[in-house]
């Protein structure tokens, strides 16, 4: 999961910020499935060792 | 339906703005300027006897048979090669012309068998229709004299046999070879009398011959014919029905007798295939009466178990119950399902359509999944719908023809013919593949570039292309103001023109020269027409839908897209791909690509469906799996996808379906995931019901059935039986009614009819009332986004990199003879080309090693290892080694790895780090599979309880 959300990252980030962002932010709210939402969310929560700066961004502005 | 005749206008049709206007037999013809006397008249339904003549080949004038006589012009010119003119006056019919006529037929048939004269009779020949024709009688010249009676035949091919002593020489044969199929394998060999039909001095098997069966559908004397037809005989009826392997999509006439396949032969008017065929869907399709075919349902309470017949009433009660059990203790969302792209659009509809009303869960995803989504990913985000651009006749129109990832000839055959067709024209051709497949270098055929790139670095591809593109000037810039974001484009053209996307930069990623790359953008980007044809070798990369996008953005920024001749075009891997992608399997979608979440489509399918529906993406294939490892995760319902064979790192598929408490599979046989399963439910194949297919180039085709379900039941009619056993009632008569509920919920589908089917033939969409009878070519005057979307595609490398453990990259595909896992191909005679899959190596990695050709070597990687004969090959780079995944033995996705497509998880089967070695024994995994396959696939002859079914 840390290494899908990374792929996720790397290719918004190519994007200013705000849209790189918006944009991991944006693919996780339209093709995770819930028990996965649920499951990185967790994960930065807890830390989120080895995930991607904007993924952890992301993630963090998952409903 | 009784048997079909189709017409033969004996020269080609032609196209022309200016008509010409003749008499023929005392009638007024028009015609366009450049078509033959001979098609004139057919035109006119004036049939001229012919024998070397067929309206798929160029004109050759051999046989004389269809002479006729102009008025103020001298003897009896050939029709077939002598163009109309305006103001002829053209007599087919005289007592001169029946003389001549007569004297020709004699000559032929005083060297032809005797038994193959009388005629004509139902089914006849050509030959013998002609014979009667002219009036044939008693042959002057007698049957004692020098002939070819005592010829040797060859019944080397499975399929067809070659019989000399009913040759006539007339060359259909060697012209389909060249013209139709562009293989050049036949040829005349000899002078004069001593004029044969040879393959190359050779018997058919061991020559050139692809077996696409094109010389045999010529052939007017069936000296090549059907072995089935010998065997069978004439058949009573045909059905025209769509060819179920590969993305093509061909049209093909079923011949029948009873309830029995004679023969499949190509329909001449499909609009995808235009009378042409491959081994697979010309020959292959003996798996349907095979003895292998399982037509009873059965369960079983573990998978160690025997399974148990049972009947239809038993197994489907007993499914629903274990489905209704399994969520009341785990959740709505522990179960779901998984439709195919072999099955038509109405079944995989009902399927996607059953989890979501009647489980109430978005788990549904299909066997796209593992193909083609990044194509539906990268195509809606840049331009604006989930699928190819053209239909396959824009080919004839393209003057650069670009291939990445694909192989054609072996995956995508009949449509290879059409395009080595244009090539021969003069299109130029640039090939983008790890491995010089034959496209390469082929009859009349070199391509201007082949791009020998490593695996794993389209993208530093493509962007380099593109970027020789911007700093060379060569945007059409007219082209990307009007049409595309301009925001956007800019934003990418800085991207792209920066130095690190470079030819001369990425050349260490690609491994091909920068120059190549340089020369090959320009030939792209100023020759006209530029058309991009791709395959699984541009998906199936973490960076898959990456490079679908890095392709759209190269197709707007040079002005290739919205016309005839250009587009990006994804050649589709299964017969329904592109439908059951339509069709809303995907679990964040319904049909026609919208997503769950929008309120207004959602409500749309609840009022429909009479059910609240859920506004959440569910979980794909693999995310289904980790979930059931999981414990969260507990039944899948499976039709038609044998996910243990063709999905990645078959352990972990193993792991995942072992794992749950019920595995549903409805297949035509006990395939790799029915192993692992509690229920089989019998599956029908496409000549036993209704429905329609989707092409690689949005053409819905019908599907017609040919013979009764052989288990009792087409496919749909289980899902409808489970879905009410459910408590979620589905009431369908007829596929047809099914597509009415597609077209009433699908903008895209909105005109789709059987009654317009069964009059257009085909039709593409969208087919709306913007479209009522299709959409040949997309995003014609804007596209459907409305501003073209380029997107940055940053080249990452992929984190599956080799190491000294690991040093080789292993790319898996596919061959000619065999389609996808192989069920079907498998079995049929089509395994005398390929009984086995093996290990293509370059020599120098095999000499390196110590391996010979046909050595046993073992294939390693970090998810597992198996064990295959080697095959040096200089088609593949060093370092770099190849693979089919066509039998379960063979198991080469215990080697490839959970490594995916970002976007869509579409798995990395391109890429994996590899070690070979040679070997003296079969890996672990192909022992245990040895010991447990027979035991999992055990019947019980004997009725046996299982406790709660």
């Amino acid at each position: 999961m840390v290494h899908m959300a990374n792929q996720i990252a790397l290719f918004f980030a190519g994007y200013p910020r705000e849209e790189a962002v918006g944009g991991v932010t944006d693919h996780l709210k339209k093709y995770w499935e819930p028990r996965m939402r649920k499951q990185i969310i967790e994960y930065v929560a807890g830390g989120g060792a080895g995930l991607h700066e904007l993924a952890v961004e992301a993630v963090k502005r998952l409903p | 339906m009784a048997l079909i005749r189709e017409t033969d206008y004996g020269t080609p049709k032609k196209v022309s703005e200016r008509a010409v206007t003749l008499e023929v037999d005392g009638r007024a013809i028009t015609v366009p300027e450049g078509t033959s006397l001979l098609r004139a008249a057919a035109e006119a339904g004036v049939m001229v006897p012919k024998l070397c003549a067929s309206d798929n080949l160029e004109p050759f004038g051999s046989c004389r048979l269809c002479l006729v006589e102009i008025e103020g012009r001298r003897g009896t010119p050939a029709s077939c090669t002598t163009p109309v003119e305006a103001g002829m006056k053209v007599r087919t019919q005289s007592p001169k012309l029946a003389k001549l006529r007569l004297g020709i037929m004699e000559l032929y048939a005083s060297d032809h068998p005797r038994e193959m004269l009388p005629g004509p009779t139902e089914g006849g020949t050509e030959f013998q229709q002609m014979a009667a024709a002219v009036g044939l009688g008693e042959i002057r010249y007698g049957y004692s004299g020098q002939n070819h009676q005592s010829c040797e035949k060859d019944g080397s091919n499975p399929y067809f046999t070659f019989d000399p002593a009913m040759c006539i020489v007339c060359s259909r044969c060697v012209r389909a070879c060249e013209e139709v199929q562009g293989t050049f394998a036949l040829t005349i060999d000899g002078r004069g009398f001593g004029s044969v039909v040879s393959a190359g001095d050779k018997p058919f098997i061991e020559s050139e011959c692809v077996s696409c069966g094109a010389c045999v559908q010529a052939c007017p004397t069936n000296s090549l014919v059907e072995k089935s037809f010998i065997q069978k005989g004439q058949s009573d009826r045909s059905v025209v029905t769509t060819c179920a392997y590969c993305g093509v999509g061909c049209s093909f006439v079923a011949e029948l007798k009873d309830n029995e396949v004679v023969r499949m032969r190509p329909y001449k008017d499909g609009k995808a295939n235009h009378g042409h065929s491959c081994v697979k869907g010309r020959f292959a399709w003996g798996y349907v009466t095979h003895r292998d075919r399982i037509l009873k349902p059965m369960i079983r309470a573990k998978i160690t178990d025997p399974w148990r017949e049972v009947s239809w009433e038993e197994a489907i009660g007993h499914t629903a119950s274990e489905f209704k059990r399994i969520q009341t203790k785990y959740g709505r969302d522990s179960i779901g399902g998984i439709s195919s792209s072999r099955c038509t659009n109405e079944e995989t509809f009902l399927v996607q359509k059953m989890i979501r009303a009647a489980f109430g869960t978005n788990n549904t995803d299909t066997c796209a999944r593992v193909c083609h989504s990044p194509t539906g990913y990268g195509l809606k985000t840049t331009l604006g719908t989930s699928a190819g651009t053209q239909d396959f006749d824009s080919v004839d129109h393209a003057d650069v023809i670009m291939i990445i990832g694909a192989n054609p000839t072996d995956a995508h055959p009949v449509f290879a013919s059409h395009m080595k067709r244009r090539l021969r024209e003069g299109a130029r051709l640039i090939i983008v593949d790890p491995r010089r497949i034959d496209l390469v270098k082929t009859p009349h055929i070199h391509a201007d570039f082949h791009l020998p790139l490593r695996p794993g670095t389209n993208v530093a591809m493509i962007n380099a292309m593109a970027h020789v593109v911007v700093a060379e000037g060569l945007v059409d810039e007219t082209y990307v103001k009007e049409r595309c974001d301009v925001s956007a484009f800019e934003q990418w053209r800085n991207f792209i023109a920066e130095d690190r996307n470079s030819p001369e930069a990425m050349e260490a990623h690609t491994g091909v020269p920068a120059a190549d790359v340089r020369a090959a953008a320009r030939l792209y980007a100023t020759r006209g027409n530029a058309a991009i044809y791709y395959g699984l070798g541009v998906t199936e990369h973490s960076q898959g839908s990456t490079m679908v996008m890095g392709m759209a953005n190269l197709a707007m920024a040079t002005g290739n897209l919205g016309k005839v001749g250009v587009g990006v075009n994804p050649l589709r891997g299964q017969n329904n791909v592109q439908g059951s992608c339509d069709m809303g399997s995907f679990p964040h979608e319904f049909s026609g690509y919208r997503h769950v979440s929008d309120d207004s489509v959602r409500k749309l399918f609840e009022a429909a469906w009479h059910v609240p529906l859920a506004s959440e993406p569910g979980l794909r294939i693999p995310n289904m799996l980790d979930a059931a490892i999981d414990g969260t995760f507990k039944a899948i319902y499976i039709q038609g996808e044998d996910i243990v064979q063709s999905d990645p790192n078959t352990q972990h598929v193993s792991a995942g379906l072992a794992a749950m408490e019920l595995v549903v599979v409805q297949d035509l046989f006990l395939n790799e995931t029915a192993s692992y399963a509690h229920v089989f439910l019998p599956g029908s194949t496409f000549l036993e019901k209704d429905g329609t297919f989707t092409n690689a180039e949005r053409r819905l085709g019908l599907v017609r059935q040919a013979i009764p379900p052989m288990a009792g039941k087409a496919d749909w009619e289980v899902t409808v039986a489970l879905s009410n056993a459910l408590g979620y009632p589905m009431h369908y008569s007829h596929a047809s009614e099914i597509m009415a509920e597609i077209a009433q919920l699908t903008p895209t589908f909105a005109g789709v009819t059987y009654e317009k089917l069964e009059r257009l033939g085909s039709v593409q969409w969208p087919c709306n009332d913007k479209a009522p009878e299709g959409t040949p070519v997309m995003h014609v005057g804007g596209f459907v986004r409305g501003k073209g979307r380029f997107m940055i595609t940053e080249f990452v490398p992929t984190d599956e990199r080799t190491t000294s453990r690991f040093p080789l990259i292993l790319t898996t595909g596919r061959i000619l003879s065999q389609y996808n896992v192989g069920a079907q191909t498998r079995r049929t005679d089509n395994n005398i080309w390929h009984d086995m899959d093996v290990l293509e190596i370059h020599p120098f990695d095999a000499e390196y090693r110590g391996i010979k050709d046909g050595d046993l070597v073992s294939l390693a990687s970090r998810a597992g290892d198996i064990t295959l004969p080697a095959r040096i090959s200089e088609r593949m780079q060093p370092g770099v080694v190849y693979t089919t995944f066509h039998h379960a033995m063979t198991g080469a996705n215990v080697v490839t790895t959970e490594f995916s497509d970002w976007a869509t998880n579409c798995p990395e089967y391109k890429v994996t780090a590899v070690q070979v070695q040679l070997a003296t024994h079969l890996s672990e995994w192909q022992e245990h599979y040895r010991q447990t396959r027979e035991v999992t696939t055990r019947i019980s002859k004997q009725a046996e309880t299982i406790p709660g079914a």
